[in-house]
């Protein structure tokens, strides 16, 4: 016992040293690729004004570099995705945990992972093949390729990471806290919506961020179905029109253009907006983690 | 049986109670009568039913899957275990106190509130007068008074059940249960629950599993002891007043678990 206790603090502190190593490296790689952004994008200030920069017209070729469109754009398609996914996610999720049977939750469970692995590129196809002509013919939209389109599809790429992170909020709140309101004569339904859904708001906020993230920062489908028309999504029917995100943009034009020119730097730019924006998503949901463990919601 | 329990009316009158987790038979056939606006103790070493037939009462056990009673249980001479019966309305006449306080993690004001708001039938009542007379009765209203917002997580464990006692008391129940309601707590909590339960006795009739037999004989009128029969199945050994059971037990087994022989 003695004699191993030495090598064995040894080898504890070699483990610690490399896991302290890959923790720091890793932070570090954020930190450098925050840095190169900002080294390759923030020089387009020097050549386009701020105040042009959130102009409303995108037109890289005549010298136009208002990003306005393409910021509403993303924001317009994220948020409907939300106000779709949210709903639909938690709902799910109290389906899951509260209300199944247990064969169907085993069943559900993995089926909602394999959702999220689903790559963008086929959710793509989907929205070009079922969804964009479904709008067009239903909601008699001029084109099927809409904000809608791809919001559509953003939320069900959001859902995975609702349904999985909130439904493991529920499922760490207490059986007593459920018992406590059953005994009290309130119903399953009660119980539901009064007590656990609200024990478990910080992880069901945290869902909603993570979704939200996860919508923000998604390319592949959004390019394929929203119509890719960097137009200023203000009238009241921008829903069933062409938009253009900032994911779309950097990723369609960003082969096109010259190294080190305006345009390279204003994707760049583009590319910092949307690193801060998706930090301060994660931000939000991490602090919300942090709360609750700091009152001790682990209970 | 003494004079007291024939002019008392019986509240709760079990009868000849199986109860089965699954194959497993946890109460052998179990018969007592719990008398209104009087304190019935239930002792015995631990897994031998108490809670079990704690929660026959208020059908708590429905929630466990595989569960399953056999025999009457009659809350005011009415059964509760026939089909029609409203789980939801017995369990607002009869409440529960849990082993481990467990206020929801909202504001004091919100857990008292919790049963007129959410389980209530009557729309038009005064809930923070509810909620003051109801902290009162546990003897909790001047500690929280002034701060009634704040998360009910904060207070100390004593604190804590009595809330959970408060917020029972806010739907007016005509039982109270209480599981092992002092086990978590310091001794001078423990006083102040006990006192508590001999103020709620006039208007409440109460049912305690404990743990603890000085608390028994301290604090209830009737005392039930369990014990696990050759099946390893729960029985009601003996059932009398608490002084009969403490000065002179008529079962051997009573007599060596409360004189600290085994248990
Ligand atoms: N939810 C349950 N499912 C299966 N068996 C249970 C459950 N709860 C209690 N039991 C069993 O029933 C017996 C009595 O338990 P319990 O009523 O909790 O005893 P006590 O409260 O006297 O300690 C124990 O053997 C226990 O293992
Ligand atoms: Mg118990």
């Amino acid at each position: 016992m003695g004699k191993n206790k030495p090598a064995a603090s040894r080898a504890d502190r070699a483990v610690e040293a490399l896991l302290r190593v890959a923790g720091l490296s890793t932070i570090g790689m954020v930190v450098l690729i925050f840095v190169f952004l900002l080294q390759q994008g923030l020089p387009v200030f020097f050549r386009v004004p701020l105040r042009d920069f959130l102009g409303t017209r995108w037109y890289p070729t005549e010298g136009y570099y208002g990003a306005l469109p393409l910021i509403l754009g993303s924001l317009l398609v994220t948020v409907v995705a939300v106000v779709v996914a949210v709903p639909l996610g938690i709902c799910t999720a109290v389906f899951v945990r509260e209300l199944a049977p247990g064969w169907v939750r085993e069943l559900l469970k993995p089926a909602i992972e394999v959702l999220a692995g689903i790559p963008s590129v086929v959710l793509g196809f989907l929205g070009m093949t079922v969804i964009a002509p479904w709008v067009r013919t239903t909601l008699g939209a001029p084109t099927g390729l809409t904000a809608l389109t791809g919001a559509v599809i953003l939320a069900y790429m959001a859902l995975p990471t609702i349904i999985s992170v909130a439904e493991d909020a529920l499922d760490a709140v207490p059986k007593s806290l459920r018992d406590a309101s059953l005994a009290m004569g309130a119903t399953r339904w009660q119980t539901i919506w009064k007590v656990t859904v609200p024990a478990a708001r910080s992880g069901i906020v945290t869902a909603i961020m993570l979704g939200m993230g996860r919508a923000i920062g998604e390319t592949m489908a959004v390019m394929m179905v929203t119509g890719n028309a960097a137009r200023m999504p203000l009238t009241a029917d921008s829903l069933f029109r062409p938009v253009r995100t900032i994911t779309a943009t950097i990723a369609a034009e960003m082969g096109e253009v010259a190294n080190g020119s305006t345009h390279y730097q204003a994707l760049f730019a583009l590319g910092i907006l949307l690193f801060l924006v998706t930090f301060l998503i994660n931000l939000t949901a991490a602090s919300a983690i942090f709360a609750k463990r700091r009152q001790g919601g682990l209970r | 049986m003494s004079l007291d329990a024939l002019d008392r009316a019986t509240m709760i009158d079990v009868q000849h109670v199986d109860f089965f987790y699954g194959t497993r038979q946890a109460l052998a056939d179990v018969s007592a009568e719990i008398t209104e606006h009087r304190i019935t103790a239930l002792i015995g070493p631990s897994g031998c039913g108490k809670s079990t037939f704690l929660r026959c009462l208020n059908r708590m056990n429905d929630t466990i899957p595989g569960a399953r009673l056999q025999g009457q249980v009659l809350l005011d001479g009415q059964s509760i275990y026939t089909p029609h019966t409203d789980v939801v309305s017995l369990r607002r006449r009869v409440g529960m106190v849990f082993q481990r306080p467990n206020p929801f993690p909202q504001s004091v004001f919100d857990n008292v509130a919790f049963g007129p708001r959410v389980v209530g039938t009557d729309r038009n009542i005064d809930l923070s007068q509810v909620v003051e007379a109801s902290l009162k009765a546990v003897d909790l209203w001047d500690e929280v008074k002034d701060n009634l917002r704040q998360d009910a997580l904060r207070l100390s464990l004593g604190q804590q059940q009595r809330l959970c006692i408060a917020r029972v008391l806010a739907v007016k129940p005509q039982v109270i249960l209480m599981d092992e309601p002092c086990s978590a707590l310091d001794p001078i909590s423990t006083l102040k629950i006990e006192e508590l339960m001999r103020m709620l006795e006039r208007e409440y009739t109460i049912v305690i599993v404990t743990h603890n037999m000085q608390q028994a004989a301290r604090v209830s009128d009737y005392t039930g002891f369990f014990w696990l029969d050759a099946q390893r199945s729960g029985v009601l050994v003996e059932f009398d007043d608490t002084a009969a059971i403490f000065t002179r037990p008529q079962d051997a087994r009573t007599e060596d678990y409360i004189t600290g022989r085994f248990g």
